[in-house]
Formats: structure tokens, sequence, C-alpha cells
């Protein structure tokens, strides 16, 4: 007699959409951090005189009177 | 305790959707023009960017693109369900809950200009809402269903990324910005009529009001040749800028020359010549059509280059 119970597949075709569905957010995710840290890094690069090595103030950087 | 439910090899419920069904939702073909004409915007500007800025630029304008894209999928649904081009779209085919297009299409709306406000400036970002909002909005929503202009006025939404780019780069729009911008949006009605002149009841089984249903067939024969002569002088006049120069000339010249012969054929043709032949010259100007955009904007890349590694100036040209 036939078995009317499902078959229990664990690489069923709506295990696989979901994979890729996860794969495809999970690498979007990681691609997004990467650009903003990219962005960070540009944007603190190009911000002229900011700078905070040895958390002093630099003299150098105050505009100056004459 | 389990997951596993028994209803998981229920073939009568709609298939669940993969990633590349969303990828589909944010119509990659038009992403990679988008992208395309945004990169030639932002590197023909006079002010150069960060390499990472001008990349986050490039992907968050195709990326604004693509939501607008999926905005689009979820308002016309219904009727791309009718039309034999689209009906395999991930909506109508049954993989993609129209709430999901329209989340998806919010959401990467709000991220990509937020992102490009952050990354570039708020001119860009606006300029990206606005285009998100004319596409979803003015075109998708009111005018492609209620006027024949459809593709004529619709056309900006697509006209709108090299000025972005441009945007993004000078944190301005200048005359050469607006070139780019006219240069796709006359080129935009030729481009699609030649389209619908052979997509022959699409439209019509739709019920969307192109020019070949509201107003005949030779009536779109003689607007393709009108708004190509009139394409031609703008496409030109870009080479007289300052991005402009005598290898995007030559290109304009030969390619607007080839497009203009290409109208003309299709103004002399009558529609039981163009029946015998199953389209042939209207095939050939449409798919010539998508070869003249990426012909001006790579020669004005190439324009760009020549100036960056001071080429000009090795041989003289232009003072």
């Amino acid at each position: 007699m036939p078995s009317t119970s499902p078959t229990l597949r664990p690489t069923h075709e709506i295990h696989k959409r979901r994979f890729s569905r996860n794969l495809g957010v999970g690498l979007l995710l990681v691609a997004f951090i990467a650009l903003v840290f990219g962005l960070t890094v540009a944007k603190v690069q190009s911000g002229g005189t900011i700078q905070a090595y040895d958390h002093t103030y630099r003299p150098a950087l105050l505009p100056q009177d004459d | 305790m389990t997951d596993i439910r028994a209803d998981l090899h229920d073939t009568a419920r709609p298939a669940e959707p993969g990633f590349g069904d969303y990828v589909v939702l944010l119509k990659p073909r038009v992403m990679s023009l988008v992208v395309f004409t945004a990169l030639a915007g932002l590197l023909v500007a006079p002010a150069a960017l960060h390499p990472i800025e001008a990349l986050a630029a490039v992907i968050f304008i195709a990326l604004g693109a693509g939501a607008s894209g999926a905005l689009n999928m979820w308002w016309d649904a219904d009727i791309d369900r009718v039309m034999r081009r689209t009906a395999r779209r991930p909506i109508p085919a049954g993989k993609v809950e129209p709430g999901e297009a329209l989340g998806l299409g919010l959401a990467l709306s709000g991220i990509a200009v937020i992102m490009l406000g952050l990354a570039t400036n708020l001119l860009a970002a606006a300029l990206l809402a606005f285009t998100i909002f004319f596409y979803a909005v003015i075109y998708s929503m009111w005018l492609k269903r209620s006027t024949p202009q459809n593709i004529v006025i619709g056309g900006a939404a697509g006209a709108f990324p090299p000025m972005i780019g441009w945007a993004a780069a000078t944190g301005s729009v200048g005359l050469e910005a607006w070139l780019m911008f006219a240069l796709i949006f006359m080129w935009t009605p030729p481009h699609f009529w030649a389209l619908a002149l052979f997509m022959k009841d699409d439209y019509s089984n739709a019920r969307v009001p192109m020019l070949t249903v509201t107003h005949g067939r030779r009536a779109t024969r003689a607007h393709v040749l009108a708004y190509t002569v009139v394409l031609v002088p703008v496409a030109l006049a870009a080479g007289f800028t300052s991005i402009g120069g005598p290898v995007y000339l030559t290109v304009a010249l030969v390619v607007n020359a080839l497009f203009l012969r290409g109208a003309w054929a299709i103004w002399r043709r009558t529609e039981s010549q163009a029946e015998a032949d199953n389209y042939r010259t209207e095939k050939q100007v449409f798919r010539l059509s998508l070869y003249y955009l990426f012909a001006h904007f790579g020669a004005l890349l190439i324009e760009a280059a020549l100036r960056a590694a001071d080429a000009y100036a090795l041989i003289g040209f232009g003072g």
C-alpha cells in the first residue's frame, strides 16, 4: 500500500528559492556595509582640517589673525 | 519541535519568489542604461568626485531607477498581464505579490535618495527623488493611460540620470547637463514609437493610448520622423560645448545621419509594405536607436578621457 504522507526532501525547490533569497540579501548587506565604510573613509580623508590624533588641539589648524 | 510543514509540497500555492524575481522587478536592463548615462554625466563633469563617492553615486542613482521600476510594475500589473511583452514579469506571472513590489519600491526609493544625499549633495538627491516621483506617479499613474503623449513627457524620467550624475559631481546643473537631458528626452519618442509600430496589438489590447492606437500608424510614422529631425540639432549641439569635441561630433554626425535615414524610411513606408517584410525597417530603426544612445554617451566619455590625458593640448587642438 502506497504511503500517503509527504516525503520530506531537504533540498526541495522552496528551500533553494529561500536560500537564494537569503544569500542575495546577505551579500547585498555586506556590500552595503563595505560601501558605507568606504564612503566614511573617503569623506574623512577629504575633510580638510579634520584631524583628531593624540586628542590634543593643534594651534596650526586655528585661523591666523595676521 | 519542528518547522517542517506538511503543506511544503503543495504545488497549488503560488511559487515562492527567488532572489532573481526581485531583481527582475527592478528592470535590470533599464538600470544598465541608467548606470551608463549617469556615469557619463558624472565623468564628463568639470569637477571630480572621490572614486568611492562616484561609485556610491552611480549605485544609488541606479537603485533609485530600479525602485521606480518596481513601483511601475506594481501599478501596471493589470496591463502587464495583457501585453505579450510584459506578461512574464514577476507580478503577472504570480511569482511576487503586488504588495511586496510596492514595499520594495518604496523602501529602495528612500534608501537611494537618502544615501545619494549623504554620499554627494542635496541637489543630486532632490533630482533623484523627483525622477522617481515623475516616473512612478506622473508617468505610470497619470500620463501612461490618459494621453498618447505619454512617451514624450514620460521620457523625461529616463533623461534625468546624466543630469543627476553631473549634479552629484558639481553640485549644480549646467548647460551641458541640460543638453544630455534633452538628448535622451528627444530620443525616447522615436525609440518607443518604432517599437510600438511592430508590437502591433499589445498596446491596443491593454487599452494604453499609444499614438499607434489613438492617431493611427500613418501619424505615428510622421511623428517618428518629426522627433528625429528635432533630435539631430540637440545631439550635435552638445558637441560644441565643454563636453564635446571632434570625436563626439564625428560620431554624432554619422549616427544621426543613419537614424535620420531610418526615420525617413519609416515615414515613406505604407502599412502594407511593412507587413510584407514583417516590419523589417521598423525593427532595424529600433535596434539602431539602442546603439544611438550608447554611441553618443560613449563618445562623450572618450572626449572626457582625452581631455583628462591632455591629448588635445599635445596635438595643439582647441587652445
